[in-house]
């Protein structure tokens, strides 16, 4: 079993950018980056040269170019030369890493960054490659249909309904429509959700996220210099990740281990959740995902649509730790949880928990 | 603050053609060795780090996905890096970063790349056929570098027959080339003038492997640790008008922040030997000058002298280096490992007597990203 300790400098999410999820961004994915950390400097007053450390997620399989994310450079600004790196994940896993960086205390301010375009492919051939290379990807298993047979499970094992995934997408996608951001913003009634015909059974196509293209960032600043950055820190407290089998029959579908293990070493359980946005990329992932995590019925989840409303890959998981910091930044929660998911069938997933000043 | 960290097990694969081995079976290996060399099984890691360089190389999309029940990683904390050429090493400088930063005390960094599986030259060059792939990028760069020191062409061949021979006595090598000569360098076919075949790196399989430890269970190791003094990464756009690609400015900078962080004030003195990322003959004399090892123009000088032979004042890729070996995403994390062998005494028939301080470093995409560490036989060497 892995063990860590929770680090002990401070680290807080000081200023957030995030493109609006796009069906097709016009243009390549480096314009998505400059725009949002153009953005980050003008919000904090920052100069390029002042992040000291800059760390970036994306895919070079979406855009179909191997060293894609060579060219993001242009977008995150390396002239004079940066000290950065870059993660093969979504941009959730390079803040983890970017706060484990600050935990050295020679430099107090990180860059971190996902982005990614979708529009040019087609996800649902590309994805099969993430399987296993000899027994599976040759049949072609994509993770639509893994998304139908994880939902069958769950119904077959009385943990959900066609009716409850519906109920997800439907209160999604309408809180969406408060969002800017939101790429698919719909007022549904349930029942008129469920009189579709089904895509993946027992999932209907709205039970899916939509393709998307997007970048989002954040600046993190350490201790002290947080507080002088920002009057509305968002404190890390903590964050955990955690993978399980890639062969789904060895593993039970209908829960997930890896998130009730990254929630525990997160520290989830340690107060009182007021908000949590979680990579709920197919609907009935939301309720496996509430019972892995321990929220109650009481917990927004998902206030902005989620990624129901909008997708881009290798930025859905930074996103959902912008959704929460940018809430409680503004004051209207004071403790939440952001989730983060890799592989097919949740096989892999992060969970981080932020709060407000204390 | 920065915990001490040093590596305790190091495993590599050979770095031959592996066609009857799966990906899975590679990584293990390098894996297993590593964790025997470490006194360790999988059940004491905590977190796995797994780099290596475009997905599309092997097509396997996001690997550590299907890769981490080889790795023992089910139940962990799985992370992966990708740097371009400079992967390996940026794994293993994230691997020490996870136990710099308190968080866990034994980390397992893997890096691997089959080149069997697909088409390097395809990938390099972004993907399009026909591209220059990276001689021909880098070729040009080799030509300015000549133009401007004026060094005599035989450099780069004697580079092509150090390293080689070299590799005679590793094991591990993908090219074991005993009858390697100068003339046989000039002789064999132009692929990128001025680089003949014989002067620019194979296409290898393989994978490497380190366990990095936190200085308590360092301490507790079997083998001698390899502290990890220092490490540095600067990455800068590939392009740009006015852009020097001979003395590059990352390249200095990295090696500038490494060295103050080291407390290293003359490397060419107090650095023992290096294992640099030469993919071709010439990058020996230009990263020398380019990290500041040597004076600008003095890099081919000591090479011409033998300085850089396993011998000499200064040696550099005693284990053959990337022009024996290229297994690219792990060749960074290999340059890391043998410099660790280096000064834990464990480099077999190329060992540097007396090493006390080596250089791991690694490069990529456009010469644009750098990665670097110092490892030592002392936690706090004094220069």
């Amino acid at each position: 079993m892995s063990t860590h300790r929770t680090p002990n400098r401070d680290v807080a999410v000081i200023a957030t950018s995030q493109t609006p999820s796009y069906r097709h961004f016009d243009g390549p994915e480096p314009v998505m980056i400059m725009r949002c950390v153009n953005d980050l400097l003008a919000e904090t007053g920052l100069e390029r040269k002042d992040l000291e450390f800059t760390i970036a997620g994306s895919c070079d399989y979406l855009s179909g170019l191997p060293f894609a994310f060579v060219s993001n450079i242009d977008g995150v600004g390396a002239w004079p030369p940066v000290y950065e790196s870059h993660v093969e994940m979504d941009g959730a896993w390079a803040l983890f890493e970017a706060w484990l960086r600050l935990q050295l205390g020679d430099i107090d301010v990180a860059l971190v960054i996902g982005s990614g375009k979708s529009s040019p492919g087609r996800p649902r051939e590309v994805f099969p490659l993430q399987t296993d290379p000899y027994v599976m990807a040759p049949l072609g298993l994509d993770p639509v249909s893994l998304a139908g047979i994880q939902a069958r499970g769950l119904i077959e094992a009385g943990k959900g309904s066609e009716r409850a995934f519906a109920e997800v997408v439907s209160r999604s996608r309408r809180d969406a429509l408060a969002n800017p951001n939101a790429q698919v913003a719909v007022d549904r009634s349930v029942d008129s959700l469920l009189a579709e015909p089904y895509f993946s059974s027992p999932l209907r196509l709205h039970d899916l996220p939509p393709i998307s293209d997007g970048a989002a960032a954040l600046i993190l600043a350490a201790g002290d210099r947080a507080r002088e950055l920002t009057s509305h820190p968002v404190w890390i407290r903590g964050m955990d990740h955690r993978i399980e089998s890639h062969h789904p029959g060895l593993r039970d579908l209908t829960t997930s281990v890896s998130t009730a293990a990254a929630a525990a070493g997160a520290g989830v359980q340690d107060g009182p959740v007021d908000v949590a946005e979680l990579s709920v990329t197919y609907s009935h992932e939301e309720l496996i995902l509430r019972a892995a995590l321990g929220l109650g019925d009481d917990v927004s989840v998902n206030p902005s649509g989620g990624p129901l409303a909008g997708h881009p890959i290798m930025a859905t998981g930074l996103v959902r730790v912008i959704e929460v910091a940018d809430r409680i930044m503004a004051g209207g929660a004071g403790r939440g949880v952001a989730h983060a998911s890799s592989g097919p069938v949740l096989q892999q997933n992060l969970v981080c928990v932020l709060e407000g000043a204390a | 603050m920065a915990r001490p960290c040093a590596v305790i097990g190091i495993g590599q694969t050979d770095y031959r053609k592996q066609l009857e081995l799966t990906l899975d079976g590679l990584v293990r290996w390098a894996a297993l060795e590593a964790l025997e060399d470490a006194g360790l099984t999988f059940a004491d890691i905590d977190a796995v780090v797994i780099g290596k360089a475009p997905d599309a190389l092997e097509g396997v999309m996001m690997p550590e996905l299907s890769l981490c029940d080889a790795l023992g990683a089910v139940g962990k904390p799985i992370h992966r890096v990708h740097t371009a050429g400079s992967v390996g090493a940026s794994t293993a400088i994230t691997g020490a970063t996870l136990v710099e930063s308190g968080r866990y005390d034994r980390v397992l960094v893997v890096c691997y790349e089959k080149q069997s599986e697909g088409n390097a030259t395809w990938a390099l060059s972004g993907g399009r056929s026909g591209g220059q792939g990276a001689g021909g990028t880098f070729a040009p760069w080799i030509r300015e570098y000549i133009r401007r020191s004026g060094a005599p062409e035989h450099i780069g061949w004697m580079v092509a027959v150090k390293d080689r021979l070299n590799a005679m006595k590793n094991p591990h090598a993908h090219l074991h080339l005993p009858d390697i000569t100068i003339d046989k360098v000039k002789e064999s076919p132009m692929l990128w003038d001025p680089l003949h075949f014989l002067e620019s790196c194979p296409s290898s399989d393989g994978a490497a492997a380190v366990v990095i430890a936190s200085e308590d269970a360092a301490r507790s190791a079997p083998h001698p640790p390899a502290w990890i003094v220092a490490h540095a990464k600067r990455t800068e756009f590939g392009s740009f008008p006015g852009r020097d690609t001979v003395y590059i400015q990352a390249g200095v900078d990295c090696a500038t922040a490494l060295y103050k962080k080291a407390g290293i004030t003359n490397p060419l003195e107090q650095i023992d030997c290096a294992e640099i990322y030469v993919p071709f003959s010439w990058y020996e004399p230009m990263w020398l000058e380019g990290h500041l090892i040597t004076p600008v123009g003095e890099g081919w000088k000591l090479t011409e002298a033998g300085e850089t032979e396993l011998d000499g004042r200064f040696p550099v890729n005693m284990s053959g280096g990337v022009l024996s070996s290229n297994p690219i995403g792990a060749s960074g994390l290999i340059r890391c490992l043998e410099a660790a062998n280096q000064v834990r005494g464990t480099a077999g028939d190329y060992q540097v007597d007396g090493a006390r301080v080596a250089l791991g470093h690694a490069y990529g995409g456009a010469a644009q990203y750098f990665a670097m560490w110092i490892v030592s036989s002392e936690v706090h060497p004094t220069f």
